[in-house]
């Protein structure tokens, strides 16, 4: 052993050690009270208020006002259901969702799930370089500067190891959202109305007193479309193979579970519920002032107005670049990870090159096709986002039921099982998105007619 | 050479030429004969599957296998746990590489035919972990076996040998008629061991855990993730915990029963034997990061008068723990301390050198409450390699070594 050598490495740690022992005492109290609270549950759920959902979410509220507050509540259990099922997986296999898919379904159907995985994916990371592109354009910088900036950025970052930390300060941005709450308040939003619209429609078409203050729900592709693409934001297939891995890699045992299990809920529920004040603000302002399509982050951030008058694109353009980096640096990353962990080959952060090759071309790759695709000139920057939405829903469906297959087997998961309301809830949200994307597919190649009258823009 | 894919699927005729069904699955025996494919199963249908013993075939080729026996001498199928699986056992699956030392899932199986007197018997060479095996899977079936050949020769291939495969059998019982033994992963480093445990299931960590003797899994255990340990712990049962702890070091213990539930600590200790127990008891009362945390209470201890001879038969018959002898710590009549000797020093010394004379100047030692920045501060200041904590009276109840500094700073970096 070379003492010397050793002595001197400890004089660094030791160093170390003592400056966390005293800068650090306060603050690792508070961050652990912060993270005890803020578990992968609450980080998952909220890393989904990224490009593609803030500006699908005000889109919605935009062109249909109140008319899909009622998406809300069903939205919000479907989440739950859904990530809690992928958490006690992770827990009692303590295996990811791709493995699992892997091991009891075979090579092939594996790759074909991981395939439209990836292409999914790539329609996310696009959302988010468009993102970036918008807020960025909200400064006036261009989006020739600013999207390959985000991608040597993005790229650096995580490649270097940085994300831990970088993870945080993304979360503590994330707060700005709370932007959009007190907005909602000053923009003085109809409360009942918007409270009433929480209900399903047609049990508010049955009381005759409240029919008067309910706009109903138009039957047309452009509203089909705007719910396929609520529930791909929210309830996003990545999200779930997301999760399921940081359960597994926080190595949560049985005793810890009640704990994550609890995280999963609060997330769910937070999430949903600044949806709901993104959607309320964005129908109490640019939908009743009748400026129903939102072509730019210039015209999604009018929403933020009530509360900030002339600061309001700046906020917007914040919480937006952060989400959309935010997103970005986990996105590509979580994707390598889940196809290389199902397809069995090398991945991994602290791999050479060399010796994960198949990781990092697709980590590579996912972050340069991405930003190069958004560069191109006149890309349509905010229907990429709500389209790359809508992809996810229509891949939610299949995703859901390898989920639900694999929660069900009781040689895997032994008492843990899944429990019948859990099923049902579960299985009624999977059919609900297959009937969605099958009458979507019909009005789009059979009904022109109809996929006319109310484009996406 | 042949692959698993191409066999699985494969058309089978009798010896007549008749069709008899496809091959659902493969089958070894390891009772037998480790690596011999000893029975495929021939699904027909809505019919009984049948089964085709090795020394029943005749010919095989990608996709297709032809019997030297009629169809009615096959025996129908009855499932049977002696037999290893080749598609539900081991493709898809996670095995352990005990040569690369880790974890990998087999993508295929690489087959070679052995011919003997009119049979072709079918041996597994190696497990196929690349991307041939992936491009075979995925294309088997879709296009003709000569395109995957041309296709896959291009590919870097990727194997491990079949006699450096181990198998993770969750079911102890099965793990015995299939002949699955962790000699292998008991031999290797228990760092390595804990790197390939992290990466399985809680279900096959158990088992790895179970098949090793008490003094590797206490060595594989120590290396272990911390929230993994106690989950391994929690589920092992208070008697076989209680042996395994046995051979850890005490300060290792003691934070580990820390991290138990409380009610399982207790079940621990008390299937513990008596002074141990205690032992563990007092370290648990120290908080973590105190010097009474840190320590370990086994240390050696001489009288101050003993020469350098006296001193070394001591040790030499009583076998102190080997990580524990950095120091050795000089006592007087009352037990205190009154001198600490590197061993460097008492390795030069002759023999007739009275201890007293070897001690490190200036003594060092601390309080068990005293805080982990200063015994850091100490550590680096004198370079020690290991440092006395004494009671209230004086008398040394534990030493804190080297390897305990690196493994905090490390945690804290």
């Amino acid at each position: 052993m070379n003492w010397p050598k050793l002595i001197e490495r400890l004089e660094v740690w030791r160093s170390r050690g003592i400056l966390l022992e005293h800068r650090g005492r306060r603050l690792r109290r508070r961050v652990l009270i912060f993270l005890a609270i803020i578990g992968p549950g609450v980080i998952t759920s909220n890393v989904n208020n990224e490009a593609g959902g803030i500006y699908s979410y005000s889109l919605a509220g935009a062109k249909y006002g109140y008319a899909v507050l009622w998406m809300l509540v069903p939205m919000c259990i479907a989440l739950f259901v859904t990530e809690e099922m992928c958490a006690r997986m992770g827990t009692v296999t303590g295996k990811g969702l791709s493995d699992l898919i892997r091991e009891e379904f075979g090579f092939r159907i594996t790759f074909f799930v991981l395939l439209a995985v990836l292409v999914v994916n790539f329609g996310n990371v696009l959302a988010e370089f468009a993102g970036v592109a918008t807020a960025l354009e909200l400064f006036g910088v261009s989006k020739y500067i600013s999207v390959p900036l985000a991608a040597v950025l993005v790229w650096g970052l995580v490649v270097r190891g940085t994300a831990r930390w970088l993870e945080k300060v993304f979360l503590t941005i994330c707060l700005v959202y709370f932007a959009y709450v007190f907005s909602a308040f000053l923009a003085g939003p109809d409360w009942p109305a918007a409270i009433l619209h929480l209900l399903p429609p047609p049990l508010l078409e049955a009381i005759p007193p409240v029919r008067p203050l309910v706009t109903p729900a138009p039957l047309e592709s452009g509203y089909l479309l705007i719910l396929a693409a609520l529930m791909g934001a929210t309830i996003a297939p990545w999200q779930h193979f997301y999760l399921q891995s940081a359960v597994v890699e926080k190595r949560v045992g049985p005793r810890e579970y009640p704990r994550v299990r609890t995280d999963v809920l609060v997330g769910s529920i937070s999430a949903v519920v600044i949806v709901f004040f993104i959607m309320v603000c964005t129908a109490a302002t640019l939908y009743v002032s009748g400026h129903r399509e939102i072509h730019n982050a210039a015209d999604a951030a009018v929403a933020l107005e009530p509360l900030a008058g002339h600061w309001a694109s700046v906020l917007f353009a914040i919480g937006l670049l952060n989400a959309s980096l935010f997103a970005a640096s986990i996105l590509p990353l979580s994707t390598a990870y889940v196809i290389c962990e199902g397809l069995g080959f090398e991945s991994g952060l602290d791999h050479k090159f060399r010796d994960a090759p198949i990781f990092y071309s697709l980590y590579t790759a996912l972050i340069l096709l991405g930003a190069a695709v958004i560069l191109i000139p006149g890309a349509p920057l905010v229907r990429i986002a709500v389209w790359s939405q809508v992809a996810n829903g229509f891949l939610l469906p299949a995703v859901l039921v390898f989920i639900l297959m694999l929660a069900n087997r009781r040689d895997l998961m032994g008492e843990q099982i899944n429990s019948r309301g859990f099923n049902a809830v579960a299985w009624t949200t999977s059919a609900a998105m297959i009937v969605l994307t099958v009458l979507l597919l019909y009005i789009n190649l059979f009904r022109p007619d109809v996929a006319a009258q109310a484009p996406i823009p | 050479m042949l692959h698993a894919t191409e066999i699985l699927g494969a058309e089978v005729y009798d010896v007549q030429g008749h069709f008899v069904g496809r091959v659902r699955e493969m089958f070894i025996e390891p009772a037998e004969q480790p690596n011999r494919i000893a029975r495929l199963l021939l699904g027909r249908g809505k019919y009984r599957p049948l089964v085709a013993r090795y020394d029943q075939v005749a010919f095989v080729a990608p996709g297709t296998i032809r019997l030297n026996v009629e169809e009615q001498r096959l025996e129908p199928f009855r499932p049977n746990e002696a037999w290893l699986a080749v598609r539900k056992d081991l493709l898809d699956q996670q095995i352990i590489d005990t040569n690369g030392r880790k974890v990998v899932r087999v993508n295929d199986l690489d087959l070679a035919e052995n011919r003997l007197n009119g049979t072709v018997e079918l041996r597994v060479t190696q497990v196929d972990v690349g991307l041939p095996g992936a491009v075979r899977r995925l294309l088997q079936g879709v296009v003709s076996p000569g395109v995957i050949r041309r296709i896959q020769e291009k590919l870097p291939p990727k194997t491990i040998k079949w006699e450096f495969v181990n198998l993770i059998e969750p079911d102890p019982m099965r793990r015995v008629k299939l002949r699955i033994s962790m000699q292998k992963l008991a031999e290797m480093h228990p760092a390595d061991l804990a790197d390939i445990m992290e990466q399985l299931s809680p279900v096959e960590r158990q088992a790895i855990i179970a098949s090793l003797d008490e003094e590797t899994a206490a060595e594989a255990l120590a290396e272990l993730d911390e929230r993994l340990k106690t989950q391994v712990v929690e589920k092992l049962g208070p008697e076989r915990a209680a042996e395994i702890l046995e051979e850890m070091e005490p300060d290792e213990v003691a934070d580990l029963l820390a991290e138990l539930p409380p009610e399982t600590s207790q079940e621990v200790l008390r299937e513990l034997p008596r002074a141990e127990a205690e032992e563990f008891s007092e370290l648990l009362q120290f908080p973590e990061n105190t010097a009474g945390g840190m320590m370990n209470t086994e240390f050696v201890s001489v009288n101050e008068n003993a020469t350098r001879e006296e001193a070394l038969a001591w040790i030499r018959r009583e076998e102190p723990d080997l990580d524990q002898l950095d120091s050795i710590f000089l006592i007087n009549a009352q037990g205190v301390l009154t001198g600490v000797v590197p061993i460097g020093r008492l390795l030069l010394a002759p023999p007739e050198q009275p201890l007293l004379a070897l001690r490190m100047e200036p003594l060092l030692s601390v309080p068990p409450d005293a805080v982990e920045a200063t015994v850091f501060e100490l550590f680096d200041k004198y370079n020690l390699r290991s440092l006395a904590v004494v009671d209230a009276q004086g008398r040394p109840i534990g030493a804190i070594t080297v390897d305990d500094i690196v493994h905090r700073l490390w945690k804290q970096s």
